[in-house]
């Protein structure tokens, strides 16, 4: 299934993405440093699949995903959307091209105004961009709750007569409204019940099916990533460290983070707990504002080298559609 | 390693938390009785909104009354009854013979005291020790749950801790005076998976070093799996399923419990093609239970289970079930 994946449309490409928040000190506010949020970072998208981004907190994935649709100014690299650089791309050019791309964010209570109703809501970005008569715009809201498993008798509500599961599918049918080819979805489960999240996952699936959408899916929840994803990114500390197909990841991680990271996972059979043999982790990660030399994991690796501690990894491809940011698999450095 | 000859630490029966609100009155917590053995770990796990927290926040006065009303009992620790007893006994009780460790350590730490004030604090109210004593103890309880280099943190702040860091601060603290109890209210939520683990890894051997009973409240299945002896499931308020970690992971009998274990998927083995989802949402407890709280999003509901609220029975030694449904048959039990 993967041997195709070089003869698919690439719909999101992404080369040297850097996206540095400054951190200012002192009386004059000086630039004393960086916070190294996403730091070189580079992969593609194809159309109509899902890649998966896993990471723990504060590794930059949630960055990664708003910096991918520009809402913030990206301090290096290039962003490709449907062709378009849209990396250096002014405000106003810009907004011609979001109807394009769209988020579904993680609290779908901090993301609905309270004081819109749910048909404003959804209504908004028909107002925003495009020309729709009133009655055509009511027609495409009940649409989208039809879509998104919404009674219409709900339109006139407020956000906060719904549930967490229920704000969900609004926030998902706002970013529909505008016919979306691509839709980030930063942890847009991890607010919900367990028994919840696989609705609005379930639904998620339906929508790519019906609409052809490509999803960039952010979490920190593995299990639901292999689930949903097509193919996995792996980030720590603003690299990615492993980028792979779904089930070649999960079944054999390369990268020792990966492989800690999956073992962190407790499975939900006490058996297999009591004869699982796990990598624990020690320590904490480090700060982003001040990276270790070398490799970023190298402070935590069980099989860190003296290379390790000095020479950043290349992100190489080491099996066709594989690639892995780590020394053990540089066979010139390895072998020698 | 649990068979009746091991002795109860705490003996819940029947308690019941209501609270009034502007709205009516909301039946957060109905008929929950369970006991805790010495030295064993209950894990107690549900959804948002079962009543897990709730009913562990009841047992030891900590639920604001009013609002709150908690009736029912007796909530037995140590030969006295925590529901009838006055504040003065309950606060010699509350984090000295049962410590607590909650979901969110930094909203749970003082931001203005230094860790080392923190963790000396119980040491000095219900030990009292003096300030050296109380120091020199709380520098062995950082180390105890590993946190390196003690003395030097002991005057570091809260805010200077990682989240990891700040809950095994936590933990140390809920150690402090030695407690028989240790109830964990989702001590790990909050934390990545990798801190996760070494949480997981640091209570299990606390406990076999220390031999206290611990409660782990969580919503996760997989961590359950990994801790617990002993198994509660909570839905709408109260326990529908009890029984020992394996059981109810081999054997699960209350529909609720087996549309939560196929609902979760997993990192390892089969991967489901489609998730299987329990339509609905959970009941709000707006009224005492007439009925069964699931019934609605219940595959097997029939007649019997809106109008009877089914009470557990015993499907094993040492598991029970609150419904009529039988897995086996596929029909209603006639109790």
């Amino acid at each position: 299934m993967f041997d195709d994946s070089t003869s698919r449309r690439k719909l999101v490409c992404v080369s040297g993405l850097k996206m540095y928040f400054p951190i200012r000190g002192g009386l004059l506010r000086r630039h004393s440093g960086d916070v190294k949020a996403v730091d070189d970072v580079s992969f593609d998208i194809f159309e109509g699949e899902t890649l998966g981004v896993v990471g723990e907190s504060g590794c930059g994935k949630s960055t990664c995903g708003r910096a991918v649709l520009r809402l913030y100014d990206l301090t290096a690299g290039t962003v490709l959307v449907d062709g378009i650089d849209i990396s250096t791309m002014g405000q106003g050019a810009l907004r011609k091209i979001r109807p394009v791309m769209q988020m579904v964010f993680q609290d779908p209570q901090a993301c609905l105004n309270p004081r819109m109703s749910l048909a404003d809501i959804i209504g908004e970005p028909l107002v925003e961009h495009t020309r729709l008569s009133k009655a055509d715009r009511l027609a495409r809201i009940y649409e989208l709750m039809d879509a998104v498993g919404l009674n219409r008798d709900f339109a006139n509500r407020y956000p906060h007569e719904f549930s967490g599961g229920q704000r969900q599918r609004i926030g998902i049918a706002r970013a529909l409204a505008l016919n979306p080819k691509f839709i980030v979805c930063d942890e847009p489960i991890a607010a919900l019940d367990v028994s919840i999240q696989a609705q609005v996952v379930n639904l998620l699936e339906d929508l790519q099916k019906e609409f052809g959408l490509t999803y960039l899916f952010i979490s920190h929840d593995l299990s639901m990533v292999r689930h949903i994803a097509d193919r996995v990114a792996v980030m720590y500390l603003g690299k990615i460290v492993e980028l792979a197909a779904r089930e070649g990841l999960y079944r054999d991680p390369k990268h020792p983070y990966t492989q800690a990271l999956l073992s962190a996972v407790p499975e939900p059979d006490p058996v297999a707990h009591d004869t699982a043999n796990r990598t624990i982790l020690t320590g904490d990660v480090p700060s982003p504002s001040n990276p270790p030399t070398g490799c970023n994991f190298c402070t935590r690796c069980p099989q860190a080298m003296e290379i390790c501690r000095q020479l950043d990894p290349e992100f190489r491809e080491v099996e066709p559609g594989r690639f892995v940011a780590c020394h053990l698999f540089n066979e010139n450095e390895t072998a020698g | 390693m649990l068979d009746g000859a091991t002795p109860s630490v705490l003996d819940v029966k029947d308690l019941t938390t209501t609270f009034k609100t502007r709205v009516g009155a909301v039946h957060a917590v109905n008929n929950v009785s369970f006991n805790l053995k010495a030295g064993e770990l209950l894990g107690v796990v549900g959804e948002s909104g079962s009543g897990k927290s709730v009913t562990m926040m009841s047992l030891i006065g900590l639920v604001p009354s009013p609002p709150a009303r908690v009736t029912g009992g007796p909530v037995m620790f140590e030969g006295q009854d925590l529901l009838t007893a006055s504040n003065e006994q309950l606060r010699k009780v509350r984090g000295a013979r049962i410590g607590f460790v909650f979901q969110d350590p930094m909203t749970s730490l003082n931001p203005v005291f230094s860790v080392g004030f923190q963790v000396m604090e119980p040491l000095r109210k219900h030990m009292g020790m003096n300030k050296t004593r109380a120091r020199a103890r709380a520098r062995e309880l950082l180390d105890l749950v590993g946190i390196p280099d003690a003395a030097r943190r002991l005057d570091d702040f809260p805010h200077q801790f990682s989240g990891g860091m700040r809950q095994r601060v936590m933990i140390a603290i809920a150690l402090a005076c030695d407690p028989k109890v240790l109830i964990a209210d989702e001590p790990t939520t909050a934390l990545d998976v990798t801190i996760q683990a070494q949480i997981i890894e640091l209570m299990k051997d606390l406990r076999d070093k220390l031999g206290m009973a611990v409660i782990w409240i969580t919503h996760d299945l997989g961590v359950i799996a990994g801790i617990a002896d002993r198994v509660l499931v909570m839905y709408g308020g109260q326990i529908v399923e009890h029984a020992p970690v394996r059981d109810l992971f081999a054997n699960p009998r209350h529909p609720y419990t087996r549309a939560l274990l196929l609902t979760v998927p997993n990192v390892r083995g089969e991967r489901a093609q489609r998730l299987r989802v329990i339509e609905g949402q959970p009941p709000i407890l707006r009224a005492a239970p007439t009925a069964c709280p699931f019934r609605d999003r219940c595959e097997h509901a029939f007649d019997r289970c809106s109008r009877e609220n089914p009470a557990r029975r015993l499907v094993g030694p040492v598991h029970d079930v609150a419904c009529f449904w039988d897995p086996e048959t596929g029909a209603s039990s006639d109790v």
